[in-house]
Order: C-alpha cells, then sequence, then structure tokens
C-alpha cells in the first residue's frame, strides 16, 4: 500500500494507494454527514472512491447503545477500486458502543480515534464494557488516539451562543477536520456545503465552520499525529464527473428518459426505507414537469402510476420488496392492460419488514415470478451506483418501446452508497421515441406491432379512439373481454413472447478475462459488481484462470449467456440471498452453478469472494 | 333539457347513442344497474364535453362492468382501486373529466382506503358507488353496507357487522360533494349527476340499487310509488326540508338533532322547519342527515347533503408544476447532471 515518504517541513506525508475509513458513532452524531462530506470532498480531490453508509432502522436508538451505531465507510484510491474496502485503515469511534461494534473490523495496526470524553462509567455501561477499553491495554494493536472531542469543541465554540447540547452536536465537524488534516483535503468544499446549508442560521453555521477548523488546526498544532497522508487522484477516463448515490442517479435517470422522451414525469411512491430518497429527490425537480404523488399505500401508488401511463406519461413507483409484495396484483394489471411503467425496487433484508437498513439482493424471484398466472416483467438490475442512473432510462426506453411494466432491481448498498460518476453527454443518450396512435382509422386496442409486438398507446382525449382496457382477459386485437379458450392460450404466448422479444435490445455478455474459455467464471448481479470484480482482477493478477461476467438484464437475460457458460468448466455465482440466480442458471442452461451466498445484510468483501475462487481453482501459485 | 342546445365552445352536439358501446350489456334482467348506465348515458352528452374527454374508471363487480357499456375511454381494473387510477389519470390529465364507477365492496370494503384518500385530497373525480347492500358478483355474500345480523351464503347465523353509513363516512373524510339518488328515480338522479359535473372536486354519489338476485326489495321502503314519500326526504337547496304523500311532514331540529313534525297537527308550523343548505361550512347537519334513515320513523334523504368549494388536488397539482418552474425556469437536463460539485479529469 505504501508508495513512499516524504517530509515536507514539520511534516511527514506518506503517499498511499487507497485508504478506507469509517465514521462510527451514535445516530444522533451526525456520522452520515460527515462520511458524506469526506466523500464530496474526496471526490473533489479526483479519488475513486467508493461508499458503505451503515445505520439503524430506529431513528435514535437509547443514546449510547449497541443497536444506535451508525456507521459511514469510505474508500479512495488513486487507483481503480470497486469497493468500500473489507477492513478499514482508519476507525473514528464517537463513543464506546461504536468502538465495540466496529472493532472487530479495523485492520490490526490500523489508525483508531477515539472521542475519550464518551468513555465515563455510564457510557461504557451502555455499551456493555464492564473496563475501559482505553486503559486495559486491549487497543495496544492498533494505533490509538485518544482526543477530548467534546471538551475540544466546547472551547472552540465559546462565545458563539448555543447551548451545551447544540455545541455538542457540532463535535463531528471537529473530526471531520481532523480527517482532513490527517489526509490532506483542503476542507473547502464542506465549508461552502456548511454556509449553503444554514444559510437561514448563522449562529449553526458560525457553529460548524467553528469547529470544522478547531478540528483542522488542532491536529496541526498539536502534531498528533506524527504523519500525515497523500492519496493522489485516480486514473479515471477523461471527463466531467460527479459523485452520486444510486437513488440519485436513478432519479436524475428518470428526468433524463421524461426530457428526452419528451414524455412528463410520473411518480406515484409511498415512503419506504431504502426507497424514499427516490421521492425526495424527484420532489424537488418540478419546474422539469414531474409530478411526484405520495399516495396513502403501496397500492395506490403503483395504481396512480398506471394511471397516469394510461393518461400518456412516463410514469414510475418506487419502493422496497414490502411494497413490491403489496404491489403485485397492479402489476399484473399492468403486463394485462399492457402499459408502460417503471417499478424500482430498492431490495433490504427480509422476508416482511426485515432489515429496513440493510441491503440485500433477494427479491429477484420476486421480480422475477410473483405474480399470480403467467404475468412475465422484464428484470434489469444496476451494478454500481452510478450504473442507476443507465438501468433508470434503459427500463423507461424498454417500459415504453414495448408497452409493458418493467422491473428495476437495486438494493440498499447501492442506493445509500455512492461512487464518482462520469456525466453522460445528453447528446448520447438513446433516443426514445414515443408514438401516440391518433388516427382513428382501423384502431383496434390490441393490435400489435408486427417487430415488438407492442400494442398501441392510445391515450384518453384523443379524437375517435376511445376504448376500453381492464383486467379482464382481451381478444387479441380487438381488446373486448373474451373468455374463449384458445384467445387465452395465444394471449398466453403473445404477452411471453413479446417479452422475449425484448433480448433484442440486450447486449450480449462480455465476459472480464478469457472470453474464450477457462477453468472459472464468477457470474454476477446487482451490487455485488464491485466485490466479484476486484476479487477477479486480484485472482487474474495472480495468475488464476478466473473471468467474470456481470449480468444487467435478468428477463429477458443476453443472447449469448448459454454459450458463455458452457465455455468454463465451473461456474461460481455469489448472491446476497439463497441462491436465486444460480437456481435460474441451472434451470435455464442446465449449468452447474454453485452459489455463494450471502444473507448478513452485508455486501460481499473481496476477501470473501477471493477465498472461494481459491477454494474452487486452487489457492495461490 | 335539450342535449342539442348545451354544447359551449363549438363541440359537436352529442346524444345518448354516442355514449352506447357495441358490447352486450351483461347485468341480470331487472337489475338496477341499468336505470344508471341509462342515466348517465343521457346525462354525458349535455356537459359539453368532448366524448373522448370523459374517462370512466371502475373496480371489481357488477358494478365495475359499467365502462365496457359507454363509449368512452374506460378502465376496468382491479379490486378497489379505481380511485387511484383514476387519481393517476386526473393529474396527468386535468383536462379529462373523471369517473369511478364502484359499489359498497369495491369502495368500501376493500378499497376504502382509496377513496376516503381521494376524498379528503379533494381530487376532482366523481365517484357512482351503486349501492346494493350484497356482493353480487360472488353470488350473494353480506357487504360492508348490508344491515347487521343478516343471512347470506357466508353468514348463515346472521352477519354481526355493523354497516358503514356511505354518506358519513364521505362526509368524513372531508368530501366537498356528498349525495344520495335512487337507481329508477331517473330525473333525480341525473339531476344529481349533473350537480356532480359541475363540481369542482371529488363528488361522491351513493346510489341505491337494487340486487333483483341476491338482495330484492333491500330499498322498497324509499323505492317502491306507495311507500317512499313517507320514508323519503329529497334535499333541494334553500328549501325546507319536507315530506310525505301529502307533503304534510318536515323536520326541525331539536337540540342537537331532527325531529319529525307534522304540519297537519296544531303544533306543527312550516316556520319551523330546517331549511337545507347544501353549501353550509359547517358539516353538522348533513352529518346528522346523513344518520336520519337509521332512525324508526324518520325519513331516508335523497339529494345533495353537502356541496363546498375547496380548490382541487390536481389543480394545485398542476400550478405548483407551474409556479416552480416559473420561478426557476425551466429545468434543463444538462445543467440538472452538471450540477453540484463536479469536477474535470483530463486527458
Amino acid at each position: 500500500m505504501t508508495v513512499d515518504t516524504k517530509s515536507t517541513g514539520t511534516r511527514n506525508v506518506q503517499r498511499l494507494e487507497r485508504v478506507v475509513i469509517r465514521f462510527a458513532g451514535d445516530s444522533g452524531d451526525g456520522i452520515q454527514l460527515t462520511g458524506s462530506q469526506f466523500t464530496a470532498t474526496s471526490a473533489v480531490a479526483g479519488n475513486d472512491l467508493a461508499t458503505l453508509p451503515d445505520y439503524p432502522a430506529e431513528i435514535r436508538a437509547p443514546a449510547g447503545t449497541l443497536p444506535g451505531v451508525s456507521g459511514f465507510q469510505i474508500s479512495f484510491a488513486s487507483t481503480d477500486i470497486y469497493t468500500p474496502g473489507d477492513a478499514p485503515d482508519v476507525l473514528v469511534a464517537m463513543n464506546p458502543a461504536a468502538l465495540k461494534v466496529n472493532l472487530p473490523d479495523l485492520r490490526p495496526n490500523g489508525v483508531l480515534i477515539v472521542n475519550e470524553d464518551a468513555f465515563a462509567e455510564k457510557d461504557l455501561d451502555k455499551a456493555g464494557y464492564t473496563v475501559n477499553p482505553l486503559e486495559d491495554g486491549s487497543l495496544d494493536k492498533f494505533q490509538l488516539f485518544k482526543v477530548p472531542l467534546s471538551k475540544l469543541t466546547r472551547t472552540a465554540l465559546e462565545g458563539v451562543g448555543l447551548a451545551t447540547r447544540d455545541v455538542d452536536r457540532s463535535k463531528n465537524f471537529f473530526a471531520l477536520g481532523m480527517m482532513y488534516w490527517l489526509y490532506n483535503r483542503p476542507p473547502e468544499t464542506t465549508k461552502r456545503w456548511i454556509r449553503e446549508n444554514f444559510k437561514n442560521n448563522a449562529v449553526l453555521a458560525e457553529a460548524n465552520l467553528k469547529a470544522l477548523q478547531a478540528g483542522y488546526s488542532y491536529s496541526e498544532a498539536t502534531e498528533i499525529f506524527q504523519q500525515t497522508y497523500d492519496v493522489p487522484p485516480a486514473p479515471l477516463a477523461p471527463g466531467r464527473y460527479r459523485n452520486v448515490s444510486g437513488n440519485q442517479a436513478l432519479a436524475l435517470g428518470f428526468i433524463a428518459a421524461s426530457k428526452k422522451s419528451g414524455l412528463p414525469l410520473f411518480q406515484g411512491s409511498y415512503p419506504i426505507t431504502p426507497a424514499s430518497d427516490i421521492l425526495h429527490e424527484l420532489s424537488r425537480y418540478k419546474n422539469f414537469g414531474v409530478t411526484t404523488f405520495q399516495a396513502e399505500d403501496e397500492i395506490a401508488a403503483i395504481g396512480a402510476t398506471i394511471g397516469a401511463s394510461f393518461a400518456g406519461s412516463l410514469a414510475i413507483t418506487t419502493t422496497s420488496g414490502p411494497g413490491v409484495a403489496l404491489k403485485s396484483e397492479a402489476i399484473g394489471l399492468a403486463t394485462m392492460v399492457e402499459l408502460p411503467l417503471v417499478i424500482c425496487n430498492i431490495q433490504r433484508g427480509g422476508p416482511s419488514t426485515g432489515l429496513p437498513t440493510k441491503t440485500e439482493q433477494a427479491d429477484l424471484f420476486q421480480a422475477l415470478y410473483g405474480r399470480n398466472s403467467e404475468a412475465p416483467v422484464p428484470v434489469l438490475a444496476a451494478a454500481t451506483p452510478g450504473d442507476c442512473f443507465a438501468i433508470a432510462y434503459e427500463a423507461a426506453r424498454i417500459a415504453i418501446k414495448y408497452m409493458t411494466p418493467v422491473f428495476v432491481l437495486t438494493d440498499g448498498y447501492l442506493a445509500n452508497g455512492s461512487e464518482p460518476w462520469k456525466l453522460p453527454g445528453v447528446e448520447d443518450l438513446p433516443e426514445i421515441p414515443v408514438r401516440f396512435r391518433t388516427d382513428p382509422e382501423g384502431f383496434r386496442p390490441y393490435q400489435r406491432d408486427p417487430g415488438t409486438l407492442a400494442r398501441p398507446w392510445a391515450v384518453p382525449g384523443t379524437p375517435g379512439l376511445e376504448h376500453r382496457v381492464g383486467g379482464l382477459e382481451k381478444q387479441d386485437g380487438t381488446g373486448n373481454v373474451s373468455y374463449d379458450p384458445l384467445n387465452h392460450e395465444l394471449m398466453v404466448k403473445l404477452r411471453a413472447e413479446k417479452i422475449a422479444r425484448i433480448v433484442m435490445e440486450v447486449p450480449d455478455v462480455e465476459v472480464f478475462g478469457d472470453p474464450g474459455g477457462g477453468d472459472l467464471l464468477v457470474v454476477g448481479w446487482g451490487s455485488t459488481y464491485g466485490a466479484i470484480h476486484g476479487a477477479v482482477r486480484q485472482k487474474r493478477s495472480e495468475g488464476r484462470s478466473v473471468s467474470h461476467v456481470h449480468l444487467r438484464h435478468l428477463n429477458p437475460m443476453p443472447g449469448n449467456l448459454g454459450d458463455v457458460l458452457g465455455r468454463f468448466r465451473k461456474v461460481l455465482v455469489p448472491e446476497m440471498n439463497m441462491g436465486q440466480l444460480s437456481f435460474v442458471l441451472r434451470g435455464r442452461y442446465l449449468v452447474d452453478a454453485q452459489g455463494l451466498n450471502k444473507i448478513q445484510g452485508r455486501p460481499f468483501t473481496e476477501a470473501e469472494i477471493a477465498a472461494r475462487i481459491d477454494a474452487l481453482v486452487g489457492g495461490k501459485k | 333539457m335539450n342535449p342539442a342546445v348545451t354544447n359551449p365552445g363549438g363541440v359537436p352536439a352529442l346524444t345518448k347513442k354516442d355514449f352506447a358501446t357495441d358490447q352486450e350489456v351483461r347485468w341480470c334482467p331487472g337489475c338496477g344497474d341499468y336505470a344508471i348506465l341509462n342515466a348517465v348515458q343521457q346525462v354525458f352528452p349535455e356537459l359539453g364535453i368532448p366524448k373522448e374527454k370523459f374517462v370512466i374508471v371502475s373496480g371489481i363487480g357488477c358494478s365495475s362492468r359499467f365502462p365496457y357499456y359507454m363509449n368512452t375511454f374506460g378502465f376496468h381494473s382491479i379490486h378497489g382501486r379505481a380511485p387511484a387510477i383514476a387519481s393517476g389519470v386526473k393529474l396527468a390529465r386535468p383536462d379529462l373529466s373523471v369517473w369511478v364507477a364502484t359499489g359498497d365492496g369495491d369502495a368500501l370494503a376493500i378499497g376504502g382506503n382509496h377513496i376516503i384518500h381521494m376524498l379528503r385530497r379533494n381530487m376532482d373525480v366523481k365517484v357512482l358507488m351503486f349501492n346494493n347492500r350484497i356482493y353480487g358478483l360472488t353470488k350473494g355474500q353480506y357487504s360492508p353496507t348490508s344491515e347487521q345480523f343478516k343471512k347470506t351464503k357466508s353468514t348463515p347465523f346472521g352477519s354481526l357487522d355493523r354497516p358503514f353509513n356511505p354518506i358519513a363516512l364521505a362526509l368524513g373524510a372531508e368530501a366537498t360533494f356528498v349525495a344520495r339518488a335512487i337507481d329508477i328515480y331517473a330525473n333525480h338522479l341525473k339531476e344529481v349527476i349533473r350537480a356532480a359535473a359541475r363540481h369542482k372536486g371529488s363528488a361522491f354519489i351513493e346510489i341505491y340499487q337494487n340486487c333483483n338476485i341476491f338482495n330484492d326489495h333491500a330499498f322498497d321502503a324509499v323505492r317502491e310509488k306507495d311507500t317512499r314519500d313517507e320514508n323519503a326526504v329529497t334535499l333541494e337547496h334553500g328549501k325546507p326540508l319536507v315530506f310525505g304523500k301529502n307533503r304534510d311532514k318536515g323536520l326541525r331540529l331539536n337540540g342537537l338533532d331532527f325531529e319529525v313534525v307534522d304540519l297537519s297537527s296544531a303544533g306543527g308550523s312550516a316556520g319551523d322547519l330546517f331549511v337545507h343548505d347544501e353549501t353550509a361550512e359547517n358539516a353538522g347537519a348533513a352529518f346528522l342527515l346523513a344518520h336520519l334513515g337509521d332512525r324508526p320513523g324518520a325519513p331516508t334523504p335523497i339529494g345533495v347533503f353537502r356541496r363546498v368549494e375547496r380548490p382541487a388536488f390536481d389543480e394545485m397539482a398542476a400550478r405548483q408544476i407551474r409556479e416552480v418552474t416559473e420561478k426557476l425556469g425551466p429545468g434543463e437536463l444538462e445543467t440538472l447532471l452538471n450540477s453540484g460539485d463536479v469536477w474535470e479529469v483530463g486527458p
């Protein structure tokens, strides 16, 4: 990891390729804010980065307790990286509970910064410590820095005019200031953010700015750290970048699709973790003609979405697994009436309420099959936070072209995680042509396009096209209600064939590694991309014959997938579920896919996947 | 009213025939639904709205087959969800005239949540709720409006549920237009439908509809010629509440409830009678009227219980988009993508 060490004046700067930092504290400590500010600053510094926010489902679990611990991990590097990192190099722990929960992950000899003011007896009690870990030698294998964060922040903010309780809430900015000094990051981006966000509260703005500066100056003046670190910019592909989370990118993708198609965007949604941020994001963009409708429940949310689609909008509904369960009857209806809409499932741990704030990808079966009867729906899955933009856009394009509901799967890890995102050129985005039927001559509601099998989109308000749609089986062509046995079979097959033809839109899979075949192919989908890719690269650099294929289209699957699978002696499918994709691959391609399954509400580490690769194709050469 | 003359804006004059479809109507012979269909087909051409601007959304049940028989845009959806789908249509296209055809099971059991929320939002959607106090399409189970202890297929020893009072429910949900009509009294029904069409915002019409197969005679008291005048009072805006075959009874307030006054007796004076005001800000009297029919000896009101003006949700949503766009300027995708902390990586 260490590249070189140099001395600049009094401070010793060590150059690093990659650093993993985890901020941890009480859920009221502003940990997510601290992490996202460090992320924004590192992005502007030109690093490649990946983040993993990890917060409890309870808004404010009892202060100082283990369930109330909130964490934010960021990995930033001067090289390409694919995950937020396995083990943190640095842990900032604001209290004993945060220390206890996160210490097992800190790498040996890692940097440990603790707020020693938060280690009074009652604090230790709440975290279940019988002796103070700062004093019993249990932390000897780490570089421990005990900082009186609360006292220092109080001193720095004397005279600002805030109550002690409010002063204490600025201590995260003090810690952030320290980290900026340690990693040679200019605090300007955060200062700008504070001024902008607290523009209506001058006192808080001043307090946070002072705390940030105090943390920075304290580190500089006390020389608490013997050296600082420098992580140079990463060689990203040329272009303009910004840091985006998956939920943000998803929202932007739909706005882009709305602009390109010329259709107003309609979002029907009901708040649910971890999808609510998409609603928050889109509700800000009314000047883009976006209508957001916070419905009374999940069913009404998709109901309104179907209504808006019937009336000619680009209509989407956003939710998580439990919401999809409620929406499934309506998704069947959309399949029957053949109207375009996009259903986004930001997956979380389940079943039932499960782990609302933790990630999982166990809703693949639900997306593929979770409806009564034969109701095929295209399914797309984003691989990285930035990829959510492209997937949202592509889902909208397919929905409109084929007149069908389309599923988009992401998960909590993608939704809240972020990465530098290369901005697409607006003119480079594929066209989304919309052809509303306007001609009443010979109009039949279920007359299909011979290529796509899509039926015409005939929106209310168009003279001469008055017609009825509904959930009852349709007569081919006319769309009239029909109970004819052979017509029903024909319609079931036509609906299936229409979805199957979407394979025309699906690019062939590209094999990272050996396209001609080899010992092992690792097949993934969704947010496991980073961990799989990192592990496969590492193992290839060690000379292993291992390749990676990542699926963004789960239905229909890429046309060449069967061929590609056949070229490898072994197939491994890492998934954050009990083996849903491997079940599908085994069923569809008769391939002996083996699962690597993790159901812990946490993403895979590269090491976990690398270890399985070793087990399947031998260890180090 | 002559439909040919009410066509403002040069809309071609429409007739009842324009709203009939080629589909065979498949309700049971003698069903009250025919009368409702007939009334709607007569009123729609009078409204001065182009045919293609009507959208009728329904759920599941006998009443929900309604859209198939109306030559407008129609959506026969899933059980209980018509108000949600209609809300989406109206939000996407506020220029459309959006109607919901539903029943007591569809609207008040499985779809209860959607109907109350649509009403409280004052979404500009008109609801025709066919109340036959029974499940017809599933062949005769009790519904949320069935009288308590009713013996049905699913309740051979009598149902235990207390019924909803649909008018009180709509009032409780802050609906801005609440009315009741009876299937076979065509002129009154049409008048109520016209008033609902004119109203800006949610309109809820409960229509007593006889199911002659599974719940025949449910509304005989107010539906049969020889009993209705004694058992129903027609609400007329600005007029005292008078009823009876000889219009010899009236209603007046006594404390916090109505009482029946015998106008022919010495103590009865027409001057004491309650004068109905649809537009009263206070919904108190409307609530009392809603529950009037529950009391023995008191008549069941039909007509418009409440009609108040409130901004419609769809209008406000469209205005918000307009105002934000005026303030911030029309959104540019390029600018949006490039917002926030953006940095350049050189070649």
